[in-house]
């Protein structure tokens, strides 16, 4: 198969936004269940233990007409929630029998509490995680958060959901998790191989995929990009930073490439890697869970950070390891946690000699030539510099 | 007779309603706002009396029976030959205030000439301008500014070139006086000038009947004295108007009301207008049940088109037409204003083609109102539309695809003289403050 | 929350009584050089104010400064510096004004310099900007910061898991922290002894608020309001200052129903009364004088509104509890309002316009503000379908100057207050 073949398939799904797979999942068996959630991350393992199918709702995109949704919010708030009640509203999420709202910002926290007025028959959770990092104590608390998630899911299945079949969805997702990190650092390699929009649809179908359809199309990719042969361009090799909840546009990940970066990491739909090892699939699984979440995951804004110097590690380890040359700071519009990061962020790679640029998007951004320009000309300044 | 006045002091025009005890409406009139409200709002209800007189005519007339069948065009010649009228007393008035403002300092030494030239452009003009009064002329405006705005433009520009005069200075001399003519209101009275008007429609045309009687009965319409007996003003500058507090009300209000009193089905009203755009749910009594307004964001008002039109170097009133010829309709995103602008230079460069951005762009600002609609509590029939919107064809066509799309069959209203629904709340209001009926019903 | 207004205001004793404390704690906060006090920063809900007093420390409030600069027209500049060195326009401005007053001396509003605080307490109460703030503030201070994780109450109920949580974090990371920055060992008696302090002024700071269901309320619930929390909002919960303060405030407020006064306004008493309303959200803090006559110049009274419950619900029977300290403290920060979720603060609105007889629901939109903000449309419509009395929306925000539009509001307050009427005598008859 080819990659191109692989990408058409993502993205009629990335299109669809009706979620026709996630509807025929559901359809082809009866007693289906399908749990929707929103970024940044969930531990789906536990939704996949239960036999459900884990459903990635990352918003409406630009093909979405926001009518309702817009009711329901004023113009200084970010468009994910306008356009996920939008889903909602117009019925597009009629068969999904749970939500989860995980903790990123007090939109969708307030999100969580709108969704039981809308639909007082989903099961809806907001789904806290710890800020505290400590095994007795953040650990504790997040154990017993994973475990009311357990538990809610298996009285909405009227079945238990056992740690067995927790620890076999552990080992598929490690197996996901790997196949993620192995693409991307292909990518990271030669980004002319992999280009980001490419990455990027593949990593979105797993969002609406079962994990194990979403493994073999990883590995077909994988396969057929290696067999592929593409030019190289003179382009400067960027970090994307700030994307990790509402998400821009195909056309401005497009646009960056085009105008001379290569992306070569990114915090786009974190859920695929955010837990960054292997997670322990003996034992207890769902303290293996949160001790993965404490010690082992990527981070975000979203996250609280410890101490003043650990403030932008990560991604300085992301633009060292990706041997990256800049870093481009995109974030939603009115998007709290990234905006209040970022000038913390910002300072963290001047000190490091980090050329970096930013702007905002909305998920529906229609005009892509500012963009292409700062992405030019920051790519143009790079060359120029090194 | 005793007789109410709304107005509705907009931010682009002023209206006004005279109604009768009776809550019948007996005509309306607009001008455009200006920077003095005061006048705005003494200019609309002067124009409103002024149809009111013509509905006392077109009664009166209706008695003769010769008249069967042309009291319409009857009322029509007596109307532009009033506003022949009162525009030749306005161009008067336009002519010595501008050969006033010659004789200031700034033009020493050139206001003989300077006068000449003025002389000119007004003889010229009133020949010309004349035309536009003629039976069956069309003018594109009633505001005095406009009809002669244009004209002496074309005519000074002529004979600056002439005399070999600067036309800066002819320029600037018309705009200083045109904003003192505008906000002098005629004063000379009405009734004389009905009078003269009707002599120039009897010399224009045959009229089937006894010219005398016509003209007694005319003169009897204008025999009867409007008693203005209460007046409630409303509108983005009611806060203006010289008006104790009593005697005004919300505009929320009084458009929930108008749209009742046209259509006494109506349970929710959109009002597009120029700042602002309101969803607006009333009872079966027109009485506001819940509103909301567009926030601070000016998307999705009239202003946003004006917006595009200045960007795309349109006329406003050119936009919705254009809209009409798109094949396809470009997906526009941006609600903000500016970025629309932006968004639209972007397509154009990607090779869309005008009419369907223009498109994309009447479909924005319906789905901007639409949300609006939803946050009030949506759409319930009958649903009637008003504001200087829904006069664009585009903006329509959207509207109905989309309420149809999301509400279903309803019933949409919309009149061409919405523009008078803040008004006709406002005079149905005054009614019943001055006749002592509740304020509810 | 005190105010530097420009004319003289008519003022009760209370008004003054708390000016001075106010004042007493700035001069206590900037002259730490000589006193050798150590400082906590932390933020209004879910303040630990008893214990941080238990460790002889003073509280600084960020929030309280920017308000303290709102109020003084200061704040726009404040915002506008912050915006210029890189902080985006779209986020809270209580954050903007905050470093943009470190960026300008970091002055009091006794005019002497602020002392860098020695703690950053970060009590993570119903505001996740809360967390960001303060990771601001140590990239600027770099001083010891405390972080307490107080989880969302996202099904509306406070589980045995959260209140774990918290006092665990309570008891191994904060108390140790406080111990070894004020260098002085946890006494559990002593901060019992403030708990009990605070339990005693919140009954009578809740007798005072309910005093609004008097029909014919002698107080205003928001404007008004917002002076009467002012205290334990801030650096006195937990005082004797405060006990004695509620209690004269109890005093008066006793003495106007018993004379038949409305409430008070900076223009003397309210002639008369109206509307009865709720209000949602918090004041606007630049032009709080010009808003707030907006409404007693109609006749309307605010008879209760949550922004008065930000620190602390009490009036639904939170009491601070000397017996219970740690755990009390835990619930105190998970039951603030802005924790509540959205269901749970839709059930407050709705039994506040029954209990308090109110016209309608008001919600004041604050741009800086999602905790509270976001979903306000949906929690309008749902109070107004359980209540059937009519809602209104405005927007506006905390301390920008930029983001009030007076002629905006006063338009939908009075399209508001016409509708009200409207409705009322189409009831009548």
């Amino acid at each position: 198969m080819s990659t191109s073949t692989i990408i058409e398939r993502c993205n009629e799904l990335f299109e669809d936004l009706d979620f026709t797979a996630a509807r025929e999942w559901k359809a082809a068996e009866a007693g289906r269940k399908v749990i929707g959630f929103m970024p940044v991350y969930i531990p789906e393992e536990i939704i996949h233990a239960a036999g459900m199918l884990p459903l990635g709702v990352v918003g409406g995109g630009d093909q979405l007409e926001v009518i309702h949704g817009d009711a329901y919010y004023q113009s200084y708030i970010c468009r994910i929630p306008r356009s996920t009640i939008e889903l909602g509203v117009t019925k597009r999420l009629d068969f999904v029998d749970g939500m989860l709202f995980p903790s990123i910002c007090d939109v969708i926290r307030n999100l969580s509490g709108m969704w039981k007025m809308l639909y007082p028959d989903v099961y809806v959770r907001y789904f806290d995680v710890p800020q505290n990092y400590l095994n007795d104590i953040g650990g504790e608390y997040y154990r017993h958060e994973l475990e009311e998630l357990r538990d809610g899911l298996a009285e909405l299945n009227g079945n238990e959901i056992t740690d067995e079949a927790l620890n076999a969805s552990i080992k598929i997702y490690n197996e996901r998790r790997a196949l993620v990190r192995e693409i991307y650092a292909f990518r990271s390699e030669t980004p002319w191989r992999a280009p980001a929009a490419e990455v990027y649809l593949l990593m979105r179908a797993g969002l609406v995929l079962p994990v194990e359809e979403h493994i073999v199309m990883m590995r077909d990719y994988l396969e057929a990009a290696i067999a592929e042969d593409r030019p190289m361009r003179d382009s400067c090799r960027v970090v994307i930073s700030g994307s990790f909840c509402e998400q821009p546009p195909l056309n401005l990940i497009k646009s960056i490439e085009m105008s001379g970066c290569y992306i070569v990491d990114d915090d786009y739909l974190l859920v695929n890697r955010w837990l960054l090892e292997d997670v322990d699939a003996d034992g207890d699984p769902l303290l293996n869970l949160a001790l993965a979440f404490i010690h082992k995951s990527a981070d975000t804004a979203a996250k609280y950070c410890t101490s003043k110097e650990d403030v932008g590690q990560f991604l300085l380890e992301s633009v060292r390891n990706s041997n990256a040359e800049g870093v481009i700071f995109a974030a939603p519009s009115f998007c709290d946690p990234a905006l209040l990061e970022r000038p913390m962020l910002a300072d963290r790679m001047s000190e490091h000699n980090i050329p970096h640029i930013s702007f905002k998007y909305a998920e529906n951004s229609g005009q892509m030539q500012p963009i292409r320009e700062q992405a030019g000309t920051f790519a143009d300044s790079i060359k120029l510099w090194s | 007779m005793k007789c109410f006045v709304g107005i509705d002091l907009g931010s682009t025009t002023t209206k006004a309603v005279v109604m009768d005890d009776n809550g019948q409406s007996l005509g309306h009139g607009i001008t455009n706002s200006r920077s003095n409200y005061d006048t705005a709002s003494k200019v609309a209800k002067m124009e409103a009396l002024v149809s009111a007189r013509l509905t006392m005519f077109r009664r009166a007339l209706k008695s003769i029976d010769e008249l069967n069948g042309m009291v319409d065009d009857v009322i029509d010649g007596l109307e532009r030959n009033f506003r022949l009228e009162l525009f030749l007393e306005q161009l008067g008035d336009l002519r010595q205030t501008c050969i006033k403002q010659v004789r200031q300092p700034g033009y020493t030494g050139q206001w003989d000439q300077l006068s000449e030239a003025l002389d000119e452009i007004f003889n010229r003009l009133e020949q010309s301008l004349l035309a536009l009064f003629a039976p069956g002329a069309e003018r594109k405006s009633d505001f005095f500014r406009d009809l002669a705005g244009a004209e002496y433009m074309n005519v000074g520009e002529k004979v600056a070139a002439e005399s070999g005069l600067a036309f800066d200075n002819l320029l600037n001399v018309y705009d200083k006086s045109i904003i003192e003519v505008e906000n002098r209101p005629p004063e000379t009275a009405l009734a004389e000038k009905f009078l003269i008007a009707l002599d120039r429609v009897f010399t224009e045309r045959k009229i089937p009947a006894d010219t005398q009687i016509v003209r007694s009965r005319i003169e009897e319409a204008l025999g009867i004295d409007f008693e203005e007996t209460y007046t409630v003003g409303t509108g983005y500058g009611r806060v203006r108007l010289p008006f104790p507090k009593e005697h005004i009300r919300s505009e929320i209000l009084c458009h929930g009301l108008g749209a009742h009193l046209m259509y006494p089905k109506t349970r929710t009203v959109l009002d597009i207008g120029g700042q602002d755009t309101k969803g607006i749910q009333v009872d079966g009594n027109g009485i506001v049940a819940n509103f909301q307004m567009n926030d601070r964001c000016a998307a999705g008002c009239g202003r946003y088109l004006g917006y595009i039109a200045d960007e795309m170097n349109m006329g406003l009133h050119e936009l919705g037409p254009m809209a009409m010829k798109a094949t396809r309709t470009v997906r526009i995103n941006s609600t903000c204003t500016v970025f629309a602008g932006a968004e639209l230079r972007d397509r154009l460069s990607l090779g869309e083609k005008r009419e369907d951005i223009i498109a994309g762009l009447h479909r924005a600002i319906i789905l901007r109102a639409m949300s609006i609609i939803s946050r009030s509590g949506g759409i319930t029939d009958e649903f009637t539309f008003t504001g200087g919107v829904a006069k664009n064809e585009a903006a329509v066509k959207e509207l109905r695809l989309l309420v149809n799309e999301n509400y279903g069959d309803v019933t949409i209203n919309i009149d061409p003289d919405s523009i008078y629904t803040g008004a006709l709340g406002a005079a149905e209001f005054a009614r019943r403050a001055g006749t002592g009926v509740p304020q509810s019903h | 929350m005190n105010t530097a207004a420009k004319t003289e205001v008519v003022k009760e004793s209370s008004m003054v009584r708390q000016k001075e404390m106010i004042a007493r704690n700035y001069d206590a906060l900037t002259s730490t050089a000589e006193t050798g006090k150590k400082v906590a920063s932390t933020f209004v809900p879910g303040n630990l104010n008893e214990l941080i007093m238990s460790f002889g420390m003073l509280n600084n409030l960020p929030e309280i400064n920017a308000i303290n600069n709102g109020m003084r027209r200061k704040s726009g500049m404040m915002i506008m510096d912050a915006e210029r060195r890189g902080h985006s326009e779209d986020v809270c401005t209580y954050v903007k004004a905050d470093i943009g007053q470190m960026s300008k001396g970091n002055i009091a509003p006794n005019g002497k310099p602020m002392p860098p605080p020695d703690l950053l307490l970060l009590s993570y109460t119903g505001c996740f900007t809360f967390m960001k703030w303060f990771e601001l503030l140590r990239h600027e201070y770099g001083c010891e910061t405390a972080m307490l994780h107080v989880p969302y109450t996202g099904d509306g109920v406070i589980t045995d898991n959260m209140r774990n949580y918290v006092v665990k974090q309570l008891k191994e990371e904060v108390i140790p922290k406080l111990e070894r920055v004020s260098g002085v060992k946890f006494d559990i008696d002593r901060l019992r002894e403030n708990l009990r302090l605070s339990a005693q002024a919140e009954d009578d700071l809740v007798w005072v608020l309910q005093s609004a269901r008097n029909v014919r309320s002698p107080i205003d619930a928001y404007f008004g309001g917002v002076y009467y929390i002012g205290p334990i909002f801030s650096a006195f919960r937990g005082t004797q200052e405060a006990v004695d303060y509620y209690r004269v405030l109890r005093g008066e407020i006793e003495e106007r129903i018993k004379k038949g006064l409305g409430p008070i306004t900076p223009e003397g008493d309210m002639p008369e009364e109206k509307y009865r309303l709720v209000v949602e959200g918090p004041p606007n803090w630049t032009s709080f004088r010009e808003f707030w006559k907006m409404f007693y110049d109609e006749g309307a009274v605010v008879v209760s509104s949550t922004y008065t419950k930000v620190g602390g619900v009490y009036d639904l029977g939170f009491r601070h509890d000397p017996d219970n300290p740690i755990e009390s403290l835990a619930d105190y920060c998970l039951g603030c309002y802005t924790n509540r979720n959205l269901p749970t603060r839709v059930e407050m609105l709705e039994n506040y316009i029954e209990e308090y007889q109110a016209d309608g629901l008001l919600i004041n939109s604050i741009k800086s503000c999602n905790s509270f903000s976001a979903g306000q449309l949906l929690m309008m419509q749902e109070v107004e379908k359980r209540t059937g009395k009519p809602a209104a929306f405005i927007e506006t925000d905390l301390v920008d100057p930029r983001y009030f539009s007076a002629a905006n509001v006063k338009n939908r307050l009075e399209s508001y207050f016409q509708m009200v009427d409207q409705k009322r005598s189409a009831k009548a008859a």
